[in-house]
C-alpha cells in the first residue's frame, strides 16, 4: 500500500480548558484534494496550523510521508521539516518590504540555501504559474488582494513544498477577487498537487475537493466525496450547516 | 550687571573646537551604540534564555545608575582591570555602553510591534528565528525607532557635557576653561546652551527627513 502523504492520529489541541481538537484522525493519499468546512469555531484552523506545527498539538501526531513530524530536534530540523508543507494564509502575510519577487525568493534563498539569482529564477517561474509575472517588481501595498493571495501562493510552491495548506484563502477578499484564486487553486489540484483546503467557498469544494470533511466542536463529524456529502448529508449538524449556507 | 559682549566675540571661534570634539565623540558613540544596542536588542529578543537574562540584566544596570559613575567606572575602574582608554575614548565606550541598552529597548520594542502574521509566514516557509529577525522583522521596524532612537541620539549630545569632568576638550570643558581665565559664567554658559540648543535642532530636523524619506509599509 502506498504511505499517505499526510497520516494524522488523535490529533488534540486545548487552549487551557478550552478543547479546539478532539482526537481528529485523518490521512491524505498524494495528489488528493482535501476540503474542511464547517462553521467558525470548529477547530479548522486549528487544525491546519497543527499540521505543520504553527500551533503545537496537545497530543496526538502527524505523519508526513510516513516521517513523524517532529516537536524535537534542532531549530534546522524542524524549520526544514516544517517548509515541507505550503501554507497559505487568510491575511495572505506577504513581507511588505520585499517585491512580489524577492517575497517569493527568500525562503529557497535562505532555507534552501540557493544562490539569489537562482532563487529569483524559481521565484520568476513560480510568479508566472499563478499568472502573476507582469507584477514580479511590485510591492504588496501595489496590488489587490488576489494579487496578493496569489503571490503568498507562489511564495509556498517555490519551497517546493509535499502538500499545500489553505487556510480560508479568499475569506479577505473583495468578492469579485475571490475567483482568480480559486482558479489558481484548481489549476493546482489540476497539476496534481496534494491540498488540504480550509474553505466556505462551496463551489471550490464540489467541482475540485476529492473529499470533503466536515468538522464540528473539533472532531470530524462527518466525510465523504463531495457529490455525496453534500447532496445528502448524514449527520444533523451537516446537514444544518449547508442548509444554513445554501439560504444564504 | 552688565554683559561683556567682548569676550562673547572672542569665545564663539574658541568654543568652535569644543564644537567638533562634541560631535566627534557624539557621532562615534551613535553609532557603537547603535550597532551594539541592535545586537543586544536581537539577542533580548531570541530564544535563549540566558542571552535574554544577560542582556536585561545589562539594561537594567545601565538604566538602574547614573550616567556620571558609568563614566567613573569606564575612566577610572577600568584601568585598575588592565583596561585603560585615555580620556577621549573613555568618553566614547561610556556613552556608548550607556546609549547600547537603550537603543537595545527600542529594537526590541520596535520588533515587537511587528503584526505576528509576518514571523508566522516566515517560520511557515522554514525561515530560522535568528533569520526572521533580520530579514523579516528589523528592517520593517526601521521607520517607527527613528522617533525614538533621534530622542537617544539627542540624549547622548546632552550627555557628552557630561564628559569634561574627565577632561575631555568637549564642548562644555571649552567653556569652562574660558570661565577660568576670564571668570565670565553668565555669558559662556548662556553661550553654551545657545550651542547646543543649536545642535539639537539640527539633528531633530535631521531625523525628522530621514523619517519622512523611510517607507511606510
Amino acid at each position: 500500500m502506498v504511505t499517505p502523504v499526510i497520516q494524522v492520529q488523535d490529533l488534540s489541541k486545548s487552549f487551557g480548558d478550552n478543547s479546539v481538537l478532539r482526537r481528529v484522525s485523518m490521512d491524505v493519499a498524494t495528489g488528493e484534494t482535501v476540503v474542511i468546512i464547517g462553521a467558525s469555531g470548529s477547530g479548522k484552523t486549528t487544525f491546519l496550523r497543527c499540521l505543520n506545527r504553527l500551533e503545537e498539538p496537545s497530543a496526538g501526531n502527524v505523519r508526513l510521508d510516513g516521517n513523524p513530524v517532529m516537536n524535537s530536534g534542532s531549530e534546522k530540523q524542524i524549520a526544514d521539516q516544517r517548509s515541507q508543507f505550503g501554507f497559505v494564509f487568510q491575511r495572505f502575510n506577504l513581507f511588505p518590504h520585499f517585491s512580489a519577487l524577492d517575497n517569493v525568493a527568500i525562503g529557497p534563498e535562505k532555507v534552501r540555501g540557493m544562490s539569489k539569482s537562482d532563487a529569483r529564477a524559481l521565484a520568476a517561474a513560480e510568479l508566472k504559474r499563478v499568472h502573476m509575472s507582469d507584477h514580479a517588481m511590485k510591492r504588496p501595498v501595489q496590488l489587490s488582494g488576489g494579487q496578493q493571495q496569489r503571490v503568498a501562493i507562489a511564495r509556498a510552491l517555490a519551497m517546493k513544498p509535499r502538500v499545500m495548506l489553505f487556510d480560508e484563502p479568499t475569506s479577505a477578499l473583495d468578492p469579485e477577487l475571490v475567483q482568480e484564486v480559486l482558479d489558481v487553486m484548481k489549476e493546482l489540484a489540476n497539476g496534481g498537487m496534494t491540498m488540504v483546503v480550509v474553505t466556505h467557498e462551496m463551489n471550490f469544494a464540489r467541482e475540485v475537493a476529492d473529499r470533503v470533511i466536515y468538522m464540528e466542536d473539533g472532531r470530524i463529524a462527518e466525510e465523504g466525496p463531495p457529490e455525496i456529502l453534500f447532496r445528502e448529508p448524514k449527520s444533523p449538524g451537516a446537514q444544518r450547516f449547508l442548509r444554513h449556507l445554501t439560504h444564504e | 550687571m552688565t554683559i561683556d559682549w567682548g569676550i562673547i566675540l572672542e569665545s564663539i571661534p574658541l568654543l568652535g573646537h569644543g564644537v567638533v570634539v562634541t560631535l566627534q565623540v557624539s557621532a562615534l558613540a551613535s553609532v557603537l551604540g547603535l550597532v551594539l544596542g541592535v545586537v543586544l536588542g536581537l539577542c533580548s529578543l531570541s530564544h535563549s534564555r540566558p542571552l535574554r537574562l544577560i542582556v536585561a540584566g545589562y539594561v537594567d544596570f545601565i538604566r538602574g545608575t547614573p550616567l556620571l559613575i558609568q563614566i567613573f567606572l569606564v575612566f577610572f575602574a577600568l584601568p585598575a582591570l588592565g583596561i585603560r582608554f585615555d580620556e577621549f575614548w573613555a568618553g566614547v565606550v561610556a556613552l556608548s555602553l550607556n546609549s547600547a541598552a537603550f537603543v537595545a529597548e527600542v529594537v526590541r520594542g520596535g520588533v515587537g510591534s511587528i503584526e505576528r502574521g509576518q514571523s508566522e509566514a516566515a517560520t511557515a516557509i522554514g525561515m530560522r528565528h535568528r533569520q526572521i529577525l533580520v530579514y523579516i522583522l528589523l528592517p520593517q521596524a526601521y521607520r517607527q525607532m527613528v522617533p525614538p532612537l533621534t530622542n537617544e541620539l539627542i540624549s547622548l549630545v546632552k550627555n557628552s557635557s557630561l564628559l569634561s569632568v574627565i577632561s575631555v576638550y568637549e564642548l562644555t570643558r571649552a567653556g569652562q576653561a574660558i570661565i577660568s581665565v576670564h571668570f565670565v559664567p553668565f555669558e559662556i554658559y548662556t553661550l553654551l546652551a545657545v550651542y547646543y540648543y543649536v545642535l539639537i535642532k539640527v539633528l531633530s530636523w535631521l531625523s525628522g527627513r530621514l523619517e519622512r524619506r523611510l517607507p511606510t509599509w
